[in-house]
């Protein structure tokens, strides 16, 4: 009971991976029309924001500490952050400590930027073209920013450890009277964070006349259009946002497990196939199938499950996609006639 | 216009080639004979081809093993400070290159995938001429590569590589390996654990679910179940798993104390981190604090997990901390080139390449028969692991294994593992059929010169 | 001639010429010469891009006729390798009875995955099909190494059966007693051209491949395959159910990729899981499109400048760069390496996304439409080329 208990958490906070790069795939996909292949790499560059955010704060000048010495027996240099010359070297080291979370504001402008430039530079010329192009010049894009991020960051993972104020895990246990369940406090954080995120999407496009727009210009673009709203607009705006939620997701995950400049690629595949599992064109699809896909992959690594099928774990994201396509012509939650042909 | 089974550029470069193969294995016909072997060189410089992983995963570990070979390069013809040329004990090294032969040198990418590797390496061997092919930074890439070195004739020099494999079922005639491997891990880290964690202590492992992994898990498990220990499960992790929250999940369900995480590159700083921010460092289980294990450490690695490392035991075969000469040296060499210390592939491939060089050399000849049989039962010393020796059965160094844990207060990012105890060869040492290496029925075939 | 129209007779002829020629075409720069590292025209390079030739022409049947995305068709090539190892560790070094038995594998293999995928069209038929080859991947990656040999790769070992070895019979692959690894090599004044065996019987195969999917294109078959690409709803309705021809395709084009991976596993016998990796089944998609998707002589162009890129760009080392530029005062030569140092060696990956993005941007139909460019651009003085290419092109509409 207990085990299970835990890897229905473990499948949520995978599941918020899953749902937070979907959401933004889907969107693109659904109101542009667009196969992105570069949508992992946005979630890369997020996750990057974080780094960049902790090397800057980091930023330091040398100071030699005759009492040690450094590897070939010279005087130690000794880093010391600018910051802590400002704000006295326990403020700094607090500072410090937060940057993953004061990346979240770091990274908003930034991933926005990244968003627009891509579409009015580069997508936006690919609208009409067939979906083969728009794959080929996307993929080539995101070698680009991997490579970009590659050459600065090196290929090596990069700790980025979360606040100490979360780095401590949470005892479930003691709270429902089970033993042994406990779930380290980051991942929380991380299921809650994309909760808000999703719910905020959500609400942008239900409530506001933006939202409304949009809806209508993925159902129907070309009425959109012929309305006379300017849907192009609305459209760099959107991709913006998707480029944001990708970017909010990578930011996030760096605490979870230290991030690498192909860590996008890693995620590229999984998430296109949330997205079809989750049906094109529909965003709740899209979140639903990033949950149901992650509490699954949680189960599947289970020993006793291992024990029955050998390499389940291995296989089960693709199998459940398998099934899902055969029993569910266009997914869970899938509109007719997107992107089938 | 000649004919042969394989390009021979540098011969035909220079016109006639001879085929004859010496029947008597001796130094002296090796030294008569400079042609009828793949790649023969001619004129006045040697290429020797350096193949590593750039991009992927490993690139900054490939990165840091070119930045070893090139250094190598330099001292062997002379340049620099010669590094461990001078604290080398084997002195045919001069300066002046190898046999005389100014060394020129190829790189590659091997992608570490096996494809790519080889396709690589048969690019230098086929284009460049390259009469060596060395590098890599994972098991299954230099299997790949030291079998096509096997069929192409020349000389495969392995760089990072641990599984028993390497030098176990799939040994070749012309591959060699100063790197340790699996069963070493376990022999060196096993007696090291049963004295910091006591002998009754209950194992939980994380394996990665390929060959390395495999051999790595039953090498640690078989030396630690000796000691007293028991294993409670072995779960195997996908290799593209980026998560490992769902593998250590349930350690917390079990009545085990200890985790051992046969996991490497990104796989194991992912699940290390995992595994910390489970709270599986700070619990206590059956009375006993819960300990951490990650049987093969590297520097890189280290750096990519942070802190998590901190009081965390494993396993590596150099380390620049060393005292010796020949380490200071090469330290000292490398640090002052590159700005920061060498890794533990770097040294591996420094290594190989002047024991390669040597080789060649004390043969007296290109020749890969004759440098196999050079380097075949060498002992050396002053290469940074103490006295070493190149086992004839199955080209694999023995030499003493560093048990190294995470440090608790590094002073620089280059200062993560401080030795715990250098674990002296005789304890590491095994039969060549020894049934984790392929056992009675795995050989190294017979010494291919090509052509 | 051939069954063939004259436009597509010439264009069989010009590749047939270009593959007897490429050891001579593809070493351009004389062996002394710094740019002798451009060369592409020693064995290893030249076979695979006949090879990964073959894997993108079978792949445009499907894609480019049908307009079916296929993401997993990597799974195809994987199976083709294994079957030839195994036909090596369990009969002889002759390739024959391997490449026989990828061909069946890989149709059996494609004809399994190709009846279920095909259910789903669109983006739901390509997830499908990279499902299922994502579960061969990670399977023969782990769970069934006893068949695949995992990570190491199939090869063969001295202690398997190999019922059929004779005493005399050659120790490497070989083509009744040919070896696939034996080279020819001539030297022509500075110029080293290796004429290879194994290249030669890939190139061979190729052209094969080639007529077979000139004709392909060419029949009613084809016909239908395009019809299935530009309205399904349409064809229905006349009464044509178009599944039966586009398994056809897939089986025909999984066929392709299976003798692709069997010849590949012919010249150097190792078959790595890797193989089956979704970058492996986006790769020959990435061909397809680079080079021109839907034309007959596209993908071929598509595969050879990504292996291109991925064998030459790799091996370039600043060591080289320094060469290149010493004649140059020494300031500029290092301001030169440093601008050319991050697009080679470990940076050959970033010059790869460029050349993508450049070609998708300036030549909107793939390389192929470079060369009708090019070849407009001279208009008189190339012209049975240019009409070939352009022959090539026009069935893509």
């Amino acid at each position: 009971m207990e085990a299970i208990i835990l890897q229905i958490l473990n499948g949520l906070d995978k599941g918020s991976a899953y749902a937070l790069i979907a959401l933004g795939l889907t969107l693109i996909f659904g109101t542009l029309g667009v196969v992105n292949f570069a949508h992992g790499a946005l979630f890369m560059i997020g996750a990057f924001c974080a780094v960049t955010l902790q090397r800057l704060l980091n930023l330091s000048h040398e100071v030699i500490d005759d009492t040690k010495k450094d590897f070939l027996g010279n005087p130690l240099k000794v880093d010391v952050p600018y910051l802590a010359d400002w704000f006295g070297a326990d403020a700094a080291q607090t500072i410090i400590q937060w940057s993953v979370p004061l990346a979240i504001l770091f990274s908003i402008p930034i991933m926005i930027l990244v968003g627009i430039s891509m579409e009015r530079g580069l997508i936006k010329h690919f609208y009409k073209r067939p979906h083969a192009d728009q794959i080929l010049v996307t993929f080539g894009l995101a070698i680009v920013l991997q490579e970009i991020i590659k050459a600065f960051f090196g290929a090596n993972p990069i700790p980025t450890p979360a606040p100490p104020a979360f780095t401590g895990s949470f005892d479930f246990g003691a709270l429902i009277g089970m033993e042994n369940i406990i779930y380290p406090y980051w991942r929380m954080v991380y299921f809650a964070f994309a909760m808000v995120v999703i719910a905020g999407v959500f609400a942008f496009l239900q409530f506001t006349t933006f939202g409304m727009v949009v809806r209508a210009g993925m159902a129907d673009r070309e009425t959109v259009g012929m309305l006379g709203i300017n849907i192009d607009r609305r459209f760099t705006i959107m991709f913006a946002i998707a480029a944001c939620v990708a970017g909010l997701a990578g930011v996030m995950y760096t605490p979870i497990n230290s991030p690498n400049y192909h860590m996008g690629m890693d995620f590229l595949v999984i998430s296109f196939v949330v997205v079809v599992v989750g049906g094109m064109g529909s965003l709740p699809g899209a979140v639903l199938a990033g949950f149901v896909l992650g509490i699954l992959e949680a189960f599947a690594s289970m020993n006793e499950v291992i024990d029955i099928v050998p390499g389940i774990n291995q296989i089960i994201i693709y199998l459940v996609a398998i099934i899902v396509l055969l029993t569910r012509p266009r997914g869970l939650m899938g509109r007719k006639g997107v992107m089938e042909e | 216009m000649s004919k042969s089974d394989l390009t021979r550029r540098g011969v035909l470069r220079a016109g006639a080639a001879g085929l004859a193969t010496p029947t008597i294995f001796s130094g002296a016909v090796w030294a008569a004979s400079h042609s009828g072997f793949t790649n023969a060189p001619e004129g006045g410089s040697v290429t020797l081809g350096f193949n590593v992983p750039q991009t992927g995963p490993y690139a900054d570990e490939g990165a840091d093993e070119l930045r070893a070979y090139e250094l190598a390069v330099e001292h062997l013809n002379g340049g620099g400070d010669g590094g461990m040329i001078p604290t080398f004990s084997s002195k045919t090294l001069d300066g002046t290159g190898i046999l005389g032969k100014k060394v020129e040198y190829v790189t590659g990418d091997t992608q570490t995938k096996s494809d790519a590797a080889r396709a690589s390496a048969k690019s230098m061997i086929e284009k460049d001429g390259a009469i060596m092919i060395t590098g890599g930074s994972s098991s299954g890439v230099a299997v790949a590569v030291q079998g096509l070195c096997q069929e192409a004739g020349v000389i495969f020099m392995a760089g990072l590589t641990h599984s028993n494999d390497t030098t176990g079922k799939d040994r070749k005639a012309n591959g060699f390996r100063h790197f340790f491997n699996g069963y070493m891990s376990g022999a060196a880290l096993a007696p090291v654990l049963a004295n910091a964690y006591g002998t009754d202590r209950k194992a939980y492992h994380l394996t990665a679910d390929y060959t390395w992994g495999w051999t790595q898990q039953e090498s640690i498990q078989a030396s630690t179940e000796a000691l007293g220990w028991s294993t409670v499960q072995n779960v195997l992790t996908p290799l593209a798993a980026t998560d490992f929250s769902s593998y250590i999940a349930p350690v917390l369900q079990t009545d085990a104390d200890v985790l051992v995480l046969n996991h490497y590159g990104g796989n194991m700083v992912n699940s290390l981190t995992n595994a910390v921010q489970f709270g599986l460092k700070d619990k206590i289980v059956n009375g006993k604090q819960f300990e951490i294990v990650v049987p093969l450490y590297s520097r890189l690695m280290a750096r990519g997990a942070g802190a998590n490392v901190k009081g965390i035991f494993g396993s590596t075969n150099w380390h620049w901390s060393l005292p010796d000469e020949g380490s200071q040296a090469f330290t000292r060499s490398f640090g002052t080139k590159y700005g920061f210390p060498p890794s533990q592939a770097a040294h591996t491939c420094y290594t190989q390449t002047l024991l390669y060089a040597d080789a060649v050399n004390r043969a007296g000849s290109f020749n890969p028969c004759a440098v196999a049989e050079a380097l075949e039962g060498f002992e050396f010393d002053g290469l940074g692991n103490g006295p070493t020796l190149y086992r004839a059965e199955d080209h694999q160094c023995f030499k003493d294994v560093l048990v190294v844990k995470g440090k608790e207060n590094p002073t620089s990012e280059f200062d993560l593992l401080e030795i715990v105890e250098i674990t002296p060869v005789s304890q590491v040492t095994y039969p060549p059929d020894h049934p984790m290496f392929g056992g009675a029925e795995a050989s190294l075939g017979s010494c291919n010169p090509g052509a | 001639m051939l069954g063939l129209a004259t436009k597509d007779f010439v264009l069989l002829l010009v590749v047939a010429v270009l593959c007897l020629f490429a050891p001579v075409l593809l070493n351009p720069f004389p062996e002394t010469s710094d740019l002798a590292q451009f060369n592409a025209g020693y064995p290893d390079l030249m076979q695979r891009f006949v090879i990964f030739g073959i894997f993108a022409i079978g792949f445009n049947i499907l894609f480019g006729l049908t307009g079916y995305l296929s993401f997993g068709h990597a799974a195809f090539l994987g199976v083709g390798s294994y079957s030839v190892v195994w036909m090596f560790k369990l009969l002889n070094y002759n390739i024959v009875p391997g490449l026989l038995l990828s061909l069946v594998v890989s149709g059996l293999f494609a004809l399994a995955i190709g009846y279920v995928s095909l259910r789903r069209s669109g983006i739901y038929f390509s997830i499908l099909t990279l499902a299922f080859a994502q579960m061969s991947f990670a399977l023969a990656y782990s769970v069934l190494t006893p068949i695949t040999n995992g990570e190491t790769g199939l090869q063969v070992y001295g202690n398997d059966p190999q019922y059929l070895q004779g005493d005399s019979a050659p120790n490497i692959p070989h083509l009744f007693g040919m070896t696939m690894r034996a080279t020819e090599t001539v030297e022509f004044g500075p110029w080293l051209w290796q004429f290879n065996a194994g290249y030669y019987f890939c190139a061979v195969v190729m052209l094969i491949a080639f007529y077979l999917a000139i004709r392909i294109f060419r029949s009613p078959f084809g016909m239908m395959l395009r019809a299935v690409k530009s309205n399904q709803q349409r064809m229905r309705y006349t009464g044509l159910n178009p599944r039966p021809y586009t398994l056809a395709a897939f089986v025909i084009s999984g066929m392709y990729a299976g003798l692709a991976g069997g010849l590949m596993a012919s010249m150097d016998p190792l078959a790595g899981a890797e193989r089956m990796q979704w970058t492996a089944s986006g790769e020959v998609v990435l061909m397809t499109i680079l080079g021109g998707t839907g034309t007959l002589i596209g993908p071929v162009l598509g595969a050879g400048l990504i292996k291109y890129l991925e064998n030459i760009l790799s091996k370039i080392n600043d060591n080289i760069l320094h060469q290149w530029f010493a004649f140059m005062p020494d300031g500029l030569e290092d301001f030169l390496v440093a601008i050319v140092h991050p697009f080679i060696g470990k940076g050959w990956h970033l010059t790869l996304g460029l050349v993508f993005m450049a070609v998708v941007i300036f030549l909107p139909g793939g390389l192929v439409e470079g060369g009708q460019r090019i070849g407009r651009l001279f208009g008189r003085k190339k012209p049975a080329e240019a009409e070939a290419k352009a022959a090539a092109k026009t069935p893509a509409e």
